[in-house]
């Protein structure tokens, strides 16, 4: 027994198990302190270590080491895979009975049904005021000239010459390449959905900002369903409403929700309380208060919202030509599988001038200053509108009497396809890219993905969750082990580590051409401008568009599908890292100054550390495209994740489907947990928030 | 109504806020009692902390206090802005805190203004609509509001400005319209958190002159923010001292400055000049019989700053009279000297 006359002792012995017991509930409550982790990691990665170098010595259990999973056909090895069994936990087939439970027994097809009629009639009434026809209401087409002058003047009105011209060159395109009717329908879809987009958005945007609980539900699906690739949606889609137009737009509408909701609730949480307490102090009724004092204050994020709204409805219209819906993503699909590439850049090419014009006029619109100086008389007032009317009707009146101002015939058979296809096979014989090819293929590719698959599935789940712990404390790590273990129950383990490591070498490339690239464009303020234009410019292409050029220059493989995607998802990676080092008050600029830095101390010193947590997320924002693109670009022959997804659609196998688009969001939401938690706790420890 | 002149406008008792804590959990947890335990707790601020005052029709009360001392959060909660943990408050006898929305909405119409101390412009409107938002909210004719914000804007000077953006505007000028914008309506019951910080020195001046001439006219019910001891001075009919959410002590400004009731009002007021609060009845001594007093008296609420030269002018001492020019006390020259320039010479005057 120690007396009172032992203090040494007790001091030796009970702090230190106090602060060792205190210390692991930090850990499981809070995660590392930041000063701490460089050891954590290191003992992590000690047992990852083991775990992985256990593996050829047979310690590792089969069960720890890989699971039964479905299997797959390698085209890379050309050799087939032995037949296991198949998942472990049937998740696909159980979602397969509920959706089905839902359609046929609990007769939400009811519902859907009406839902997809009354679409369908919608389009067709937009889309026979748009390209005339027998549907809607059996009116004629307008000529292509009102068309051109509605444009012009829109693009003027907005913004200045530059749009106009934009816009109008635009029209002039569909019309002279022949693309008129697609791009007519691909119009009418876009005038259907975004619409529609908006009102639910901003609807739900709303309901979460008023009911706290409502929030906290909704969240998680959205951040599931940005994460979820789009042909899963498609197959839910179709099994619910069927194939069709209305089919597609559906889709695009599920598609392009979220991101509005999210910028809604954005925009009114980050309203100034006084501002709203004004208003009441005005005497608002609540009513009163949303219409007239959130909503105008919560303007600029509703508009970027409306933006992205567009953009991602453009990007589905196109792919929702996998579900047959008409237009000019369906053109392009047809002209890609018959790999006529020529063709596919010329209605590219209408796609991305749709794009741009469409971004241009929403931006523009969304930055117009409104002229308040009163007593304006009218004819001033709406000058636009009014010259609007008078072009139209002169066009009207003038293609009445020119028929090539009404309508471009078909025959004219204008093109610049049959110069493409040269060029694209001067470059097959004289760009070697087979060996470059060959060698990425062979000698980094492969052995990464082999790498991946040979890791045991249990040192990985330690990995990311260990990741989790150091960041996070225990809730990281159980969402991030749920993550995953879902991936393993469901049996597509093997091909979510071939997803992986696409997408991991994708963002290795991107981040080593992108950040060095967004920190000389930062370097002088012009540059920098010019490189956000030019990303601004790449961001509203829609992902399928990035394809093509990839096509184009290395036929389809795997190596393919990683430059498309690397195509798309640089981007973020060069944005982030000029708005992160932009973004970093002049103060501590002139700070740096006066401690006399040179520009590699300064960049070391200030810039990058400043900056990091900005470039992080941009870095997270470059794995999320690339998830994205990865598997759209599944397409052109891969053998992960996409493909089965692909193959679920073809098949309409929905349970599949929507497992395996889970899979994949689920891993994505991993990587954004991990990174953006990171990033969010830096500037706050930074002082940047 | 059933408002006599003697009830205050604004009566609130044993008020608190605190925040990180809902209020039915603490109502729950402790019985409608306020467990001092809770403030210890993470997270959990006592901002406005059993606080009673009344402030009754026409006054001007003040009410001064370190940063986060509570005092935003004590207006917010006289206007409901936010709900109070516990307490009562009452508007003119009617229990603020049992009004149903609509008649809250209806107070804030008609009777109530503020003034944010962040200025709470509505980024979307112009100046002039933004002066004429509450009147817009009240229903009022466009020409009408129209007029009204014009006028509004010619007073806070700020005429040519009325169709820029608050974000065109400098710190000073987006004030003055967040003034501007309660002084529209005219309410009866006032509330300004820190009206004139953004303003230089000249404009402050210039608007607190302003200020104090409309009150002179109008006589609102006003509770007032501000840092600057001057300006408490000059408008002030009482002051309320505010530290860690409470109310350390509330009196007239000569009470305030001669009679601190805890040490902490006591170095609150150390700094203040003097001369500037007492008035000649605060530090007059009593008349001894057949002592020989100057020719010339001085009145009994005369500041000592103004007062003070020709007294210390003299070489016997100076008569004080009241209103009806009676004689109620002298002046001696040692104690204005007192008064001017030790300045901790303890309140022995009273
Ligand atoms: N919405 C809120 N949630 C949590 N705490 C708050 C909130 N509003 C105020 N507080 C806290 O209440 C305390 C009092 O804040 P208040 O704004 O009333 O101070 P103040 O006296 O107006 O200060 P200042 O002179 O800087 O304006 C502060 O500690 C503040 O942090
Ligand atoms: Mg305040």
């Amino acid at each position: 027994m120690r007396g009172p006359g032992h203090p040494a002792l007790e001091a030796t012995t009970t702090p230190f198990k106090e602060i060792s017991l205190s210390r692991m509930k930090d850990l499981l409550l809070k995660g590392l302190p930041p000063e701490q982790r460089a050891k954590g990691a290191l003992v992590l990665l000690a047992i990852v270590g083991v775990l992985i170098l256990a593996k050829p010595f047979n310690l590792i259990p089969d069960f720890l080491d890989e699971l039964p999973q479905h299997t797959y056909q390698s085209s890379i090895n050309k050799e087939i895979q032995e037949i296991k069994r198949t998942e472990l936990v049937p998740i696909g087939a159980a979602l397969e009975w509920t959706f089905y439970y839902l359609r046929d027994d609990l007769h939400v097809s009811v519902v859907t049904r009406f839902f997809s009629t009354s679409l369908k009639a919608l389009v067709d009434v937009v889309h026979n005021i748009l390209s005339g026809g027998r549907k809607g209401f059996g009116l004629d087409a307008p000529p292509w000239s009102a068309l051109l002058v509605i444009a012009l003047t829109l693009g003027y009105a907005l913004k200045g010459w530059r749009l106009s011209l934009l816009g109008g060159g635009t029209v002039c395109y569909f019309a002279i390449f022949g693309l008129w009717t697609y791009a007519m329908t691909t119009l009418a879809y876009l005038a259907v959905a975004v619409p529609i987009s908006i009102i639910i958005g901003l609807f739900l945007g709303i309901w979460c900002y008023k009911k706290k609980s409502v929030e906290v539900s909704i969240l998680p699906i959205l951040s599931v369903a940005q994460t979820m690739p789009h042909f899963a949606y498609l197959i839910a889609v179709v099994v619910f409403f069927g194939i069709g137009h209305q089919t597609g737009v559906i889709a695009t509408i599920i598609f392009a929700v979220p991101p509005m909701v999210r910028l809604t609730l954005l925009g009114l949480q980050t309203i100034s309380p006084e501002i709203v307490e004004a208003g009441k102090m005005a005497g608002c009724t609540s009513r009163q208060l949303l219409f007239r004092v959130q909503l105008p204050s919560a303007r600029n994020e509703i508009m970027i919202g409306i933006n992205q709204v567009i953009m991602q409805c453009l990007a589905m219209v196109v792919i929702a030509a996998f579900i047959g819906a008409d237009g000019l993503g369906f053109r392009l699909l047809h002209k890609l599988i018959a790999l006529k590439l020529g063709e596919c850049v010329e209605i590219g090419f209408a796609i991305v001038l749709l794009a741009l014009v469409l971004d241009g006029l929403s931006k523009a619109w969304a930055e117009k200053k409104r002229d308040y100086r009163a007593n304006l008389p009218f004819y001033r007032r709406y000058k636009y509108s009014i010259l609007l009317v008078v072009l139209v009707a002169i066009a009207y009146i003038l293609a009445s009497y020119f028929p090539i101002l009404n309508k471009i015939p078909r025959d004219l058979d204008i093109t610049y396809a049959k110069s493409w296809d040269g060029f694209i096979d001067w470059t097959v014989v004289n760009w070697q890219t087979r060996d470059f090819r060959y060698i990425m293929l062979v000698h980094i590719l492969t052995p990464l993905r082999d790498a991946l698959l040979f890791m045991p599935f249990i040192a990985i789940m330690v990995l990311v969750a260990g990741v989790g712990l150091l960041l996070g404390g225990y809730y990281s790590a159980l969402l991030t082990l749920g993550f995953l273990l879902f991936i393993a129950l469901a049996g597509w383990w093997d091909r979510a580590m071939i997803t992986l490591y696409m997408v991991l070498f994708s963002t290795f490339i991107c981040i080593v051409v992108g950040i060095p690239l967004g920190l000389w464009s930062a370097m002088r303020e012009k540059r920098a401008r010019t490189a956000l234009f030019w990303c601004d410019t790449f961001q509203t292409f829609p992902s399928f568009i990035y394809i093509i050029p990839a096509i184009m220059l290395f036929r389809v493989n795997d190596f393919t599908a990683i430059m498309a995607v690397v195509a798309y998802a640089m981007v973020p990676a060069v944005r982030y890292t000029v708005e992160g080092l932009k973004n970093i008050p002049p103060e501590l600029h002139e700070a740096v100054t006066m401690a006399g830095c040179n520009k590699r101390q300064r960049l070391l010193q200030l810039q990058l550390p400043v900056a990091l947590p900005h470039i992080m997320l941009g870095v997270n924002q470059t794995v999320m495209f690339a998830f994205s693109m990865v598997i759209i670009a599944a397409f052109v022959g891969t053998i992960d994740l996409g493909q089965s997804i692909f193959k679920a659609l073809s098949e309409t196998a929905l349970g599949k489907g929507v497992t395996l688009g889970l899979c994949v969001s689920f891993m994505a939401l991993t990587v954004d947990h991990l990174v953006v938690r990171w990033a969010r706790e830096r500037r706050r420890l930074l002082g940047l928030d | 109504m059933n408002t006599t002149s003697l009830q205050p406008v604004i009566r609130c008792q044993t008020l608190y806020k605190i925040f990180g804590i809902t209020s039915d959990q603490l109502q729950k947890d402790s019985q409608g009692l306020i467990d001092p335990s809770y403030r210890d707790r993470q997270g959990v601020v006592t901002a406005v902390d059993n606080v009673s005052l009344d402030v009754s029709d026409g006054e001007l009360l003040v009410v001064m206090g370190l940063s986060g001392s509570g005092k935003s959060t004590l207006v917010r909660c006289l206007s409901r802005l936010i709900e109070p943990t516990s307490g009562s408050i009452e508007i003119e006898g009617n229990d603020l805190l049992a009004m149903s929305e609509k008649e809250l909405i209806e107070l804030r119409r008609n009777k109530m203004g503020m003034v944010f101390q962040n200025f709470a412009l509505l980024p979307h409107k112009t100046v002039l609509e933004n002066i004429a938002f509450p009147l817009q909210m009240r229903g009022m004719k466009r020409a009408e509001f129209v007029e009204r914000a014009m006028k509004m804007i010619a007073l806070v000077g700020l005429d040519e400005k009325e169709n820029s953006f608050p974000r065109e505007l400098s710190g000073g000028q987006q004030q003055r319209v967040g003034i501007a914008r309660s002084l529209a309506v005219e309410p009866d019951i006032w509330f300004l958190d820190e009206p004139f910080s953004a303003l230089d020195p000249l404009i402050r001046k210039e608007m607190q002159d302003e200020f104090l001439r409309l009150q002179s006219m109008l006589k609102k019910t006003i509770v007032f923010i501000t840092h600057d001891f001057d300006e408490a001075l000059k408008l002030a009919d009482r002051i309320a001292i505010m530290y860690h959410g409470n109310i350390e002590q509330i009196g007239r400004p000569e009470d305030i400055v001669l009679n601190p009731a805890t040490e902490y009002v006591a170095k609150f007021t150390s700094d203040v000049p003097r001369e500037k609060v007492l008035t000649a009845g605060s530090v007059m001594d009593e008349r001894k019989e057949q002592e020989a007093l100057a020719s010339k008296s001085v009145r009994i609420d005369d500041l000592v700053e103004t007062i003070a030269e020709y007294v210390l002018g003299q070489s016997i001492p100076v008569p004080v009279v009241d209103a009806q020019d009676q004689i109620v006390g002298v002046l001696h020259q040692a104690r204005m000297l007192e008064i001017l320039f030790h300045e901790r010479a303890g309140p022995s005057g009273s």
